[in-house]
C-alpha cells in the first residue's frame, strides 16, 4: 500500500469531473424513445385513451351545455367569441399538457424508483442527456396525440375560428415538451408516492385557474400576476389566439416562456440523472 | 505481454468521510479473469462501478483500455458489458426486444442487433423463450437473459456483480458453464462474489477485499498455499469441552481455531494430527480431514465475527 501512496503525488489528487458535453450526450436519445414507443404495446390502451377523453368532456358539457347560457364572451384581445370558442383552445392546451405530465411524472417515478430502467441505461454507452431527451420526447408524444385528436373534435364542432388555427399544433407541440421536461425534471426529485401527490395537487387548480373557462380579467391584479406567472395560462393565450385569430406580439413571450422551460427541464434533469447514476 | 485491459492505483471513492474504497490497487490483464472477494459492504460493488465507468473515483487512478472512466464515461461504457448485482431487465419488453432495445442504447443497427440477440439466445439457452416475458422467466433464466443482453456489445470487458447470487444450485452450475465458454473465448472478466467456490471455478486471480482495502492478492491455489495448510482438520468435542480440549491440543498442528462447535487445526498432514489427538486420549465425537479451501482464506484474513 505504500508504494502506491507514494505515486499519488505526481498527479492531481481528485481530477475534476468531465464538464463536456461528450460525457452527457451520446446523439443517441433515439433509441430512448425507440424503446419507449416498443413499451408502450404492452399498456392499457383504455387508460391512455381516458386522458384523451377528459379534457373533450369538459368540451362538450361546459362548451357546448354551459355555453348555452354563457353566449358569447370577450377573449384578451377584446374579440367576443362564443363561450364553446373560448374554452375549446384552453382545453386544447390541457390536453397536451396531461398527456406530456401522464408519461413523464408517474411513468417516469415508476421506471425510476423500481423498474431501474434508467439505471441499466446509463451502464450503456447512452449518457444522462440520451436518457433525458428521449423520455421527453416519448411524453410530448403523447401529448401531441392527445392534442391532435382533439383539435379533430374543435374541427369537427367549428370551434377553430380562423386560419391561424393549424399553427395550434406546433403550439401544442411546444406546451407537450415544456410540460413533458418540466414534469420529468421535478419527479426525478421526488421519492415517495406522497410527494408524487403534489404534483396533482399543483395540477387541478392550475387547469381550473389559467383563464380556462373565463378571463383573466375577472382576477383582483395580484392574483393575475400569480396566474401569469404559471406555465398553463402561456399556454392557454398562445393557442387561443391562433384558433381565434388574434395574433399579438405578446405570443412571442409565450413562446418564449416554454423555451425557457425546456431549457430548465432538460437541465436539471440531465444533473439529476447523473447524480443519480453516475455518482 | 500485453498491457493490462485494467489498471487501478490508489483507487478510492469516499461518501462524506467514509471510504468505501480506500485506496486499492490491481491490474487485469487482457483475457484474464479476475476476482474481488469479500464479505458484504467490503467495497467490492464501489469498485466495480468505478471501473463500469458509473461512478466518479474521489482520488487515485484508473485507467480502462488506456481511457479514464471519468473523462470518457460513454467510450468507455461501450467496450464493457456490466452484469448488475441486481437484475434490471426492461419489464416492459419481451425476452428478444430486451437484447435488440439494449443493442440499440449502444447505438447499433436494428439488423445489426436482431442477429446478435439470436446468437445470445442460443448461447443463453433462451431461444425458446424469445417471445416470453420477462416476469415468467425463472431466476436462471432472468440472469442468463442479464447475460446474455451484457453482451449485445460485444465487450472487451465483462463486468459481473455476484453473477450467482440467489440461484439454486442447478442454475449456478449452468451459469459457471457459459461464463467459462466467454473465458475461454477470450473475453476478460471481472467478478465480485463472496461465494468460494465460484472464485475457485472462475477465477485466474483475484484479491480479497475488506473495509475497502486489498488485503491479499494472487491465484486462488498460491492463496491456499500462503494462507492455509495444504489440509484442515475438524474435530468436535461438543460445545462445553471444546475449549478445554482445545488448552491441552497446544502445538498440535501448525494452528489452531477454536470455534464455538468445533476446533480446526492446520496442518500438512490431517491424519498424521489425527492419529496424535487419538493417542493423547481425547476422543472426538466427529472428525474431518479436508483439503484447505479458500474459504479457510476469506475467514483467516476477514475474521469470522458478523460484519453488517
Amino acid at each position: 500500500m505504500t508504494s502506491t501512496r507514494a505515486l499519488a503525488p505526481t498527479r492531481p489528487l481528485a481530477k475534476p469531473r468531465s464538464g463536456g458535453i461528450g460525457a452527457l450526450y451520446a446523439g443517441n436519445a433515439r433509441s430512448v424513445v425507440a424503446r419507449g414507443l416498443l413499451a408502450t404495446r404492452s399498456t392499457n390502451y383504455l387508460i391512455v385513451l381516458s386522458g384523451f377523453f377528459e379534457p373533450v368532456f369538459y368540451l362538450l358539457s361546459m362548451g357546448l351545455g354551459l355555453g348555452a347560457l354563457v353566449g358569447n364572451v370577450a377573449t384578451s384581445t377584446g374579440q367576443q367569441v362564443p363561450y364553446a370558442a373560448f374554452i375549446a383552445p384552453a382545453l386544447l392546451a390541457v390536453s397536451a399538457m396531461n398527456g406530456a405530465i401522464y408519461d413523464s411524472t408517474w411513468n417516469v417515478f415508476f421506471k425510476m424508483q423500481y423498474a431501474k430502467l434508467y439505471e441499466g441505461m446509463l451502464t450503456t454507452s447512452l449518457g444522462p442527456l440520451d436518457v433525458a431527451l428521449g423520455e421527453i420526447l416519448l411524453a410530448l408524444l403523447r401529448g401531441a396525440l392527445y392534442a391532435g385528436g382533439f383539435m379533430i373534435v374543435m374541427q369537427v364542432l367549428g370551434l377553430n375560428l380562423a386560419w391561424t388555427a393549424f399553427l395550434a399544433l406546433p403550439a401544442v407541440l411546444l406546451i407537450a415538451f415544456g410540460f413533458a421536461s418540466l414534469g420529468m425534471a421535478i419527479t426525478s426529485y421526488l421519492k415517495t408516492f406522497q410527494q408524487m401527490d403534489w404534483i396533482t395537487f399543483v395540477m387541478l387548480p392550475m387547469f381550473l385557474f389559467s383563464a380556462t373557462f373565463y378571463p383573466l380579467s375577472v382576477y383582483p391584479t395580484a392574483i393575475q400576476w400569480v396566474i401569469q406567472a404559471l406555465p398553463l395560462w402561456h399556454g392557454v393565450e398562445l393557442v387561443r389566439g391562433l384558433t381565434t385569430g388574434a395574433l399579438s406580439v405578446a405570443m412571442l413571450w409565450h413562446v418564449l416562456y416554454y423555451v425557457v422551460m425546456i431549457a430548465i427541464g432538460l437541465v436539471f434533469t440531465t444533473r439529476r440523472l447523473r447524480a443519480l447514476f453516475l455518482d | 505481454m500485453s498491457p493490462p485491459v485494467i489498471t487501478a492505483k490508489s483507487l478510492t471513492k469516499k461518501y462524506k468521510e467514509f471510504a468505501a474504497v480506500d485506496g486499492i490497487s490491481f491490474e487485469v490483464a487482457p483475457g484474464e479473469s479476475f476476482g474481488l472477494l469479500g464479505p458484504n459492504g467490503a467495497g467490492k460493488s464501489t469498485t466495480m462501478r468505478m471501473v463500469g465507468a458509473v461512478s466518479t473515483r474521489t482520488s487515485g487512478d484508473l485507467s480502462i483500455l488506456g481511457l479514464d472512466p471519468n473523462e470518457h464515461g460513454p467510450e468507455v461504457r461501450s467496450q464493457l458489458g456490466v452484469v448488475p448485482q441486481q437484475d434490471n431487465l426492461d419489464m416492459e419488453l419481451r425476452v428478444r426486444d430486451n437484447l435488440i432495445v439494449y443493442g440499440r442504447y449502444f447505438g447499433l443497427s436494428h439488423a445489426q442487433c436482431g442477429r446478435k440477440a439470436d446468437e445470445l439466445l442460443e448461447f443463453a439457452q433462451l431461444t425458446d423463450r424469445a417471445k416470453a416475458k420477462v416476469d415468467d422467466l425463472s431466476g436462471g433464466m432472468k440472469r442468463r437473459l442479464t447475460i446474455a443482453r451484457s453482451l449485445m456489445n460485444d465487450p472487451r470487458i465483462l463486468l459481473l456483480d455476484e453473477p450467482t447470487t440467489g440461484l439454486d444450485p442447478q442454475a449456478r452450475h449452468i451459469l459457471w458453464d457459459r461464463l467459462f465458454r466467454l473465458k475461454e473465448q477470450g473475453t476478460t472478466l471481472v467478478l465480485t462474489t463472496h461465494y468460494m467456490d465460484e472464485a475457485e471455478q472462475l477465477c485466474d486471480r483475484l484479491v480479497v477485499v475488506d473495509k475497502g482495502r486489498i488485503m491479499a492478492e494472487g491465484a486462488p491455489a498460491d492463496l491456499i498455499k500462503q494462507y492455509s495448510t495444504r489440509e484442515v482438520v475438524e474435530v468436535r468435542f461438543g460445545s462445553d469441552r471444546n475449549a478445554d480440549v482445545a488448552r491441552r491440543l497446544a502445538g498440535v498442528g501448525e494452528r489452531l481455531e477454536v470455534l464455538p462447535d468445533r476446533i480446526l487445526i492446520y496442518s500438512e498432514d490431517g491424519d498424521a494430527e489425527l492419529a496424535l489427538i487419538a493417542e493423547m486420549g481425547l476422543e472426538p465425537i466427529t472428525s474431518l480431514v479436508r483439503r484447505s479451501s479458500l474459504e479457510d482464506v476469506f475467514l483467516r484474513l476477514t475474521g469470522r465475527s458478523l460484519i453488517e
